[in-house]
């Protein structure tokens, strides 16, 4: 009996949740990391991020909160939750396997001073 | 995590900021960095909307269209500075809501000199000037502070924030080559605005209860009395230009340190005004909480027609 009531009252309290975490959801507006190119032959680079209903809505945004200034001709707008990150604590496995290799850089080759061009 | 565990990693930690890596929003920190972090961007961020107010009072009566381009693109920029840092904050794990919810019910701070009236124009002038002038000073080392978002956000505003200050000195110096009434006027201003700008840089060393660990973490690079000496020791020869008087009778170079001695602040008046008791400290959060609140519907209908263009969109997939 008390176990049935417990069960209720977990599965209401989940129901709750859920219709608070859609209210939530439908209000706030999501988050959207910004790329300005500053100028043609340069990449995309991360400027920020900010808030906004949908993409379009994004663009316009990033134009008058990141390029005030020509400080951009091309942005591209990614909603946050669509970036994959890499963990900082799983950076040993992640990078240092390439810290031994130092025969991947040309310095590691020992050629007479003589030889020109290389 | 046991404690000894968490005691090593804030040594690696702390021994990070002091060879002055970067700390990435990811990275492992100590939770006291966090919430200091979250404080103090937060203030800073709350600081920028609420800056925006005492100004916008002032758009739609600047005196000629130039003035009224320059002030609307700094009142602009005081919303891009408070975007930059509030993203910037919401790094660290706060939601944009949370961060509104802080400052309109007065959980959070935000600068004690936004509870000043702006009576005259000659307020816009003063205002760019000083508090502007001393928002630079206590902006430039944050350039450097040790979160990485927060010092990306600060090379952003100060590079836009010099023009806030030029601008204002040039309202003042047009007002004291004007009318006798007009130079009165930039006086009146520099008046009322000199003290509270130099509350504006924090209360006494003594008194600052957060200086230590800020200087730690590069939060701070000078402390309150340091910046305030600073500021006051520039700004004085920029009043000499304008011909105005600084209201400080004690106000006297001192050949043995160069620097200016300056008469005592009222401490009382800071604090009154920091606990809720400035004289326009609840105009500024009516009307703050009041913008937000007419502009929710605004919000909403905004995100039903994302969904709707997204249904739409899911609609075409199908068929």
């Amino acid at each position: 009996m008390i176990q049935d009531f417990l069960v209720l009252c977990l599965e209401s309290y989940s129901v709750a949740v859920l219709i608070q975490t859609h209210i939530h959801m439908s209000k706030n507006w999501p988050l959207w990391e910004i790329f300005v190119r500053s100028k043609n032959g340069l990449e995309h680079r991360h400027f920020g991020s900010l808030h906004a209903a949908d993409a379009e809505m994004a663009l316009e945004n990033a134009r008058d909160v990141y390029t005030r200034r020509s400080e951009g001709v091309s942005i591209w707008v990614v909603e946050s939750k669509n970036i994959t990150a890499s963990n900082p604590e799983h950076n040993g496995e992640l990078f240092e396997p390439a810290q031994d290799k130092v025969y991947r850089h040309p310095t590691f080759y020992d050629l007479p001073d003589d030889v020109k061009h290389m | 995590m046991s404690n000894e565990q968490i005691k090593n990693l804030e040594e690696i930690f702390e021994a990070r900021i002091a060879r002055d890596e970067k700390i990435e929003p990811k990275d492992w920190m100590p939770e006291k960095y966090r919430k200091t972090h979250i404080r103090q961007m937060s203030q800073h961020a709350h600081s920028e909307i609420v800056g925006m107010l005492p100004e916008g009072n002032w758009i739609t009566r600047a005196p000629s269209l130039r003035r009224k381009a320059a002030l609307l693109a700094k009142v602009q920029d005081e919303a891009g500075h408070g975007l930059y840092i509030y993203s910037a904050c919401e790094t660290l794990g706060i939601s944009r809501d949370e961060l509104y919810e802080q400052l309109h019910s007065g959980k959070a701070k935000y600068s004690s000199i936004f509870n000043y009236p702006t009576v005259t124009w000659a307020d816009m002038g003063a205002i760019g000037w000083l508090v502007d002038g001393a928002a630079i000073i206590n902006q430039v080392p944050l350039c450097n502070t040790s979160f990485g978002p927060y010092a990306r956000a600060m090379v952003r505003v100060c590079k836009e924030e010099s023009f806030h200050q030029r601008q204002g000195f040039e309202i003042m110096l047009k007002l004291c080559n004007g009318t006798p009434e007009q130079k009165e006027m930039a006086q009146d201003a520099l008046n009322r605005w000199w003290w509270p700008s130099l509350m504006m840089l924090g209360p006494t060393d003594a008194e600052s209860i957060h200086t230590e660990q800020s200087m730690k973490w590069k939060l701070k690079r000078k402390s309150n009395d340091e910046l305030r000496q600073q500021f006051i020791d520039q700004t004085v020869p920029q009043a000499d230009i304008l011909g105005l008087t600084i209201p400080d009778l004690d106000l006297k170079f001192n050949e043995k340190t160069g620097s200016y001695d300056f008469g005592e602040i009222d401490w009382d008046e800071f604090w009154q005004v920091v606990k809720g008791h400035g004289p326009s400290n609840k105009k500024r959060m009516k009307d703050r909480v009041g913008a937000w609140e007419r502009g929710a519907w605004v919000r909403d209908a905004a995100m039903a027609y994302a969904e709707k263009q997204e249904d739409k969109k899911e609609l075409k997939k199908v068929s």
